[in-house]
Order: structure tokens, then sequence, then C-alpha cells
């Protein structure tokens, strides 16, 4: 029993959270809410194409790292405390597997119903009926809609989109239903990099905003509330990690567990998200702190790819057959 | 990342387990099939027939060293034996304040000649040892403490009051923290004590706490006389005046996992998982399977704590969250419980005693309030 990221695991998560640090800071996040579609950063992209996140879970004879979820599950966790706006869930951890490597930004319908960086997208993995395919997003009619969010960037199927010339990936319901676990538990890795940002942040900030002649942050309310985040993330975060564990190996567990932690990352990030802004006060109320980055990014992921009452349901399911 | 089990763990496991059922079973037919509870005075003589089965099977402190009445457990060893412990449905142990709370601290404090006198009888439930820390005007605020303790010829001379002592009317001995210089304040001038109750000057007297039972008591020193050998091995832990330094190890062991393992809540969750599945509602149904989460998150945090404390780190200020996860988490358990009961919550039983009791996790060991602030200072930081 070793429950702890190896120092391999450890290297490479450093590694990526180094490179977002100095390429996706909140700046290039604002940036793009902006940019036109088509125009998504493709240097960080290709960075982290380059440092072997975008293939991790692609065997080495076909070009990937031949790693498992253990792998990029953390790194997936520092992709989301920089509010990275890339599809890198939908491409690295549910595309990569059934498309294999440089397979550039793909995204796909498995989460629901608002494609994230559609407008961005080489590649769309869609859901027909039982099967999935892979669509070429410019024979596709897609609608780009408005989100909270703007760095989602997102487009929906026209209705009655016509995929017949689309190239069929599988229709093997074991590995639609992998794709679907593995799409739920890289968003509650990346809802736990968010809830992590927000509490840093806000830490950062109730110690230095000063009322009553005091900083904020020494007040006993205020304390409460970020202790209660920090709670919920240490028991969270090793809850994500357990079913990274259990997804590698297929165990027979994999729906309680990764519902279980999709659950938790949804609570625990709504709850940091709610205690940041409420901490923040009116500066955080605003377009102009950077603070609504990250709350904004949390009010979509806790309901794609299921949300509480659904993850909550398929383990109660699994518990009580 | 490795989450599995060795072959020898596993073996581990396979005869704590075969060992309490077939010692459970044995001990609740000698007591009529439903033993009492240990908070009362005959569940309490029932209990310590229990606790000494354990001891001679050597599960009484798995984890201390052979000589004092362990097996030399590793902390995964340990762990799995609370887990089975629970799963088994064994009972709370009418011993853990001294196994879990001030062990600790003798392991660490404690002389050669302390560790050999007063170990083994404690693992034997010979020596039954209660927390004397909280007084009428010191609960949470422990560095508030006013009884005293005087140096004389050959002992000490303690006076003041010490009170919700839990099961201090059953216990034979108390450990617990005196003013020994008159002059002092706060955390400076304490020290550790070990005190027989049977000494001259020292009464106790039980009272009932929540649910009814004689768990508690409040113990009166007036003028007692503590002999400089009343315990072997010397009545002092650590030096005169360093109390506080000693205390502080053993509340890291109170809030972190040692006193309330992962194993319980697991045990408590599936019990409900179970009466869930048979009440059919979808909103308590719900509720079951997020209680279990709930309980499961705590075993794999626990085991990510377990393994950076295998690596020789030492327990922090993270015991702060590990306490005020596991007592919201058991009240969280019950009141679904008594909802899940419904109109039968009221009966007088397992799950209204065990929500009662519940109640009082928040309370002791530090309120919940004191680990938060805890955990926002010392854990991220903010200003104090």
């Amino acid at each position: 029993m070793r429950f702890a990221l190896s120092p391999d695991q450890e290297a490479f998560r450093d590694a990526v959270a180094d490179l977002l640090a100095k390429a996706c800071p909140p700046a290039a996040v604002r940036a793009a809410w902006e940019a036109p579609p088509g125009q998504l950063d493709r240097s960080l992209w290709g960075d982290l194409a380059g440092m072997g996140v975008l293939s991790v879970l692609v065997p080495e004879a076909d070009g990937g790292l031949g790693l498992d979820e253990t792998y990029l599950v953390p790194v997936l966790e520092a992709c989301g405390q920089a509010a990275l706006p890339h599809p890198v869930v939908e491409t690295a951890m549910v595309a990569a597997p059934l498309l294999g490597a440089d397979i550039g930004i793909v995204t796909t319908d498995l989460g629901g119903p608002n494609l994230p960086c559609a407008v961005d997208a080489d590649a769309l993995l869609l859901r027909c009926g039982d099967r999935l395919v892979r669509a070429d997003p410019a024979a596709v009619a897609l609608e780009p809609v408005e989100t909270v969010d703007r760095a989602r960037r997102a487009a929906r199927l026209a209705p009655g989109a016509d995929l017949t010339d689309a190239e069929p990936v599988t229709d093997h319901p074991a590995e639609v239903g992998r794709a679907l676990d593995r799409g739920a538990l890289g968003t509650a890795a990346v809802l736990v990099g968010l809830a992590q940002a927000m509490l840093d942040r806000t830490v950062a900030y109730v110690a230095e905003r000063h009322q009553f002649g005091v900083p904020v942050g020494s007040f006993q309310a205020v304390k409460h509330h970020l202790a209660d985040v920090a709670l919920a993330l240490e028991h969270t975060r090793p809850m994500v990690w357990r079913a990274a564990w259990t997804l590698a190996r297929d165990l027979p567990t994999r729906a309680r567990d990764v519902s279980a932690a999709k659950a938790m990352a949804n609570e625990a990030a709504e709850r940091a998200a709610r205690a940041a802004l409420q901490c923040h006060g009116a500066i955080g109320y605003t377009v102009e702190a950077d603070l609504h980055l990250f709350l904004k990014r949390t009010w979509a992921l806790t309901r794609a790819w299921g949300d509480t009452a659904h993850h909550t349901d398929r383990v109660a399911d699994a518990l009580m057959p | 990342m490795d989450l599995t089990w060795s072959p020898q763990e596993e073996a581990f496991r396979a005869e704590a387990r075969t060992w309490l059922e077939a010692n459970l079973a044995e001990w609740r037919a000698a007591c009529g099939g439903a033993p009492a509870s240990g908070d009362t005075r005959e569940g309490f003589a029932q209990h310590l027939e229990w606790e000494r089965r354990l001891f001679e099977g050597r599960w009484a402190a798995v984890s201390w060293p052979e000589e004092h009445g362990g097996r030399g457990a590793s902390l995964w060893e340990w762990l799995i034996f609370e887990e089975e412990y629970y799963r088994a449905g064994a009972p709370p142990r009418v011993t853990q304040n001294g196994i879990f709370l001030l062990a600790p601290s003798i392991f660490e404090f404690g002389t050669a000649a302390q560790q050999a006198g007063i170990l083994r009888r404690m693992a034997a439930a010979e020596d039954l040892w209660c927390q004397g820390w909280s007084e009428p005007d010191a609960g949470s605020d422990l560095a508030s403490v006013r009884s005293t303790a005087r140096r004389v010829d050959g002992g000490w001379v303690l006076d003041g009051q010490k009170t919700w002592t839990t099961r201090g009317a059953f216990c034979t001995h108390l450990f617990g923290l005196f003013r020994s210089d008159p002059d002092s304040e706060r955390h400076r001038g304490l020290t550790y004590l070990l005190v027989p109750l049977d000494a001259p000057g020292v009464t106790v007297r039980g009272f009932g706490r929540l649910d009814g039972d004689e768990g508690f008591a409040e113990v009166f020193f007036d003028d007692a006389f503590l002999a400089d050998d009343a315990v072997p091995g010397g009545v002092v832990l650590g030096e005169p005046g360093q109390g506080w330094k000693v205390a502080m190890a053993t509340t890291g062991s109170e809030r972190g996992l040692t006193l309330r393992s992962p194993g319980r809540f697991l045990a408590t969750a599936e019990r409900l998982l179970a009466l869930a599945a048979r009440a059919g509602d979808p909103t308590l149904r719900r509720r079951a399977a997020t209680a279990w989460m709930h309980a499961d998150a705590y075993q794999q945090q626990t085991l990510a704590t377990v393994t950076r404390l295998a690596a020789g780190a030492r327990p922090g200020a993270e015991a702060s969250l590990t306490k005020l996860w596991w007592s919201e988490l058991d009240v969280e358990l019950h009141r679904l419980a008594l909802d899940l009961l419904g109109p039968d919550a009221e009966l007088d039983g397992p799950w209204s005693k065990g929500w009662q009791f519940a109640l009082s996790g928040p309370i002791y060991a530090g309120t919940n309030e004191i680990q938060r602030n805890i955990a926002a200072e010392r854990v991220l930081g903010l200003p104090r």
C-alpha cells in the first residue's frame, strides 16, 4: 500500500504546472474569452502535446507515453488550477485512448450538449445512437452557444445534424462506458484544481485586505469558510486519485469510485467557489478581478459529465443493487 | 501509487477476522447475549472481560512492541485491525483513553521504568486510565487550567477539580495537567502527572452524560498527596513544568486518526446502506450513498496520511481537519439513521444512543470551532 504519487508522477505533474504558470496565467484565460473562433492558443497546446500530456493514455507503439490514468489525473488537476481553456479532458482523457496520438484539438458531446472549444476543434468525437463516431467539424452543422464562461468556446450540434459520413470509432458498450467514466473523472480532477486555485487566491486576498484596521482573514467567520474548503479538498483529492487507480485497472468498483469522485469534486468546487466569492466581497463580484474566470468554469463543469445527483444515484445503485 | 495489500497484510487481516468472530460470539454469550453499554457500571465490568480477552489474544494494542503486550504491528496492520474490529461489530474500547491518548505520550516522553511499569498493565486492562484535562473553567481553553500541584518532600500535593472526565467513575488512574508553578500563566508552568484515583484526598463523583449513562465524572483534589512512587517509574511524565509540550503530543493523537479510525465509520455506513436499501425512499437512499462516500473519503484520506507517516512524517495541524471530518461524519451518519427509523427514532436503542454520542464528537478533543481556527491558521496560514 502506498497512497501517494510516485516520484515520476509528481515530476510529470510539476513540469506541466510550471509550464501552465508561465503560459496560462489569468491573462491567457481572458484572451480565450476574446479570441475569434479557431484562434485558441495553439502554441500552448503544442507545448502540452510535446510534453506528452495529450498522449499519456496512448500505447507507446502508437506514439504515446503508454501510461495510465494515475499519471494523467494529477496533470489534469494542474490544468484546472490554471483554468486552462483548452479541452484537455476531452482530448487526452476521452479521445486519445480511442483515436490515438497527434489528433489535434478534439472535443466531444459525451459530457453534455455544449461541446467545449467546438469552435476550435480539429475533430469531433460524437455519440451516434449506441456508437461513437469521429466527425470533421467542417462537415457537421455546429451552432455556437453563448456560455457564462466564454472560455468554454462551446457549440452545439444543430438539430438533425447528419452523421452518416462520420467514421465509426466503436460500438462496444464497455468502451463507451469507459470513455464516459474517463470524462467524468478527468473533469473531477479539473474541479479539484479549480477549487485549490480559488482557495489559494482567497487565502492570499484575505491576508492582504484590511477592514476595521485588521486583515479580514483574521476574523473567525472568514477563517471558518476557508477551513471548510480545505476540509472538503483534503477528503476529495484522495477520492479522485483512488478512482484513477480503479479506472487504470478496470476494477469492478469503477462505476462507484468514479461517480463518488465526481460527486465529491462537484461539491468541493461549489463550496470553494461560494466561499471564495463571499470572502472576496464586492471586489470578487466584478469581471475585473480574475476570480470570476474560476467561478464560471466551476459552474459549468460541476454540471458537465454528470451532476451531483446523477453521480450520487450511480453510487447508490452500486452500493444498494 | 499502489493500492493493494501485501500477502502478509492479507494474512494479518484473515487472522484478526477469525479471532474476532470467534471471541465476540463467546463474549456475547458470556454476557447473556447482549452486553450493556460500557459507560454504565454493569456494562463496564462486562467490557473489562472483553478487554482482557483482547489482551490475551495480543490484540489489545497491536502496534505496541511485544514486550509491552502488543505485536509490533505496522501502522498499516493497525489500520486493518481497526477495520476488521468494527466490521465484526466489536464494542467501543473502554480502555481507549489510556491506550490511544496516554500511551503515545508515554512512548515519547516516558522513562524506561515508566514504560515497563505502566504500558503492559494498561493493555491488560489492570490499570484503567482516564484523561484529566478539562476543568469547570478550562474546556476548549485548556491552557487556563487552575488545578495545582505543589512540590513537597517525597511527592506532590494536588488541589483543584477536573470534570467531564470520561469513564472517570470506573477508572483506577488519571493522567492530567496541573499548574506546578503558582506564578505561571497559560501553557507555562504546567506539569503532566499520573495519578492513582485511590490516592488520599481524591474524590470521584460520576454523573450522567446526555444519554443518561454514568459516563462522566468530576474529580476533586483536596490536599491530595501524590507520592513520587505512586506509579511505577514515577508520577511525572516528561519534566516538571513541561506538561504543555507533553500534552500537545496527546492532542495530536486525539484529533488525528488513532482515536477514531475510519473502520468505525465505514462499518456504520455499511449498516445504514442495509437500512436504506430496505426503506425504499429515494431521498434517504441518496443520502445513504452520500454518507457512505464521506466515510470512504475518510478511509482514502487516511491511507494517504498513513503513507506520509510511514515515510517518517510527523502528524501536524492537519489532524484538525481529520477531527472535523470524522466528528461531522458521525453526526451525518446518525442523523440519517434516525431519519431511516422514523417514529421509532425516539426509542432507546443503539441508534438513538449512537446519535447522542455522535453529538459529543464536535465538542470533545477541542470543539470544532477551535479546530477550524487551527486549520485556518496553521494549515492555510491565515493571520491570527
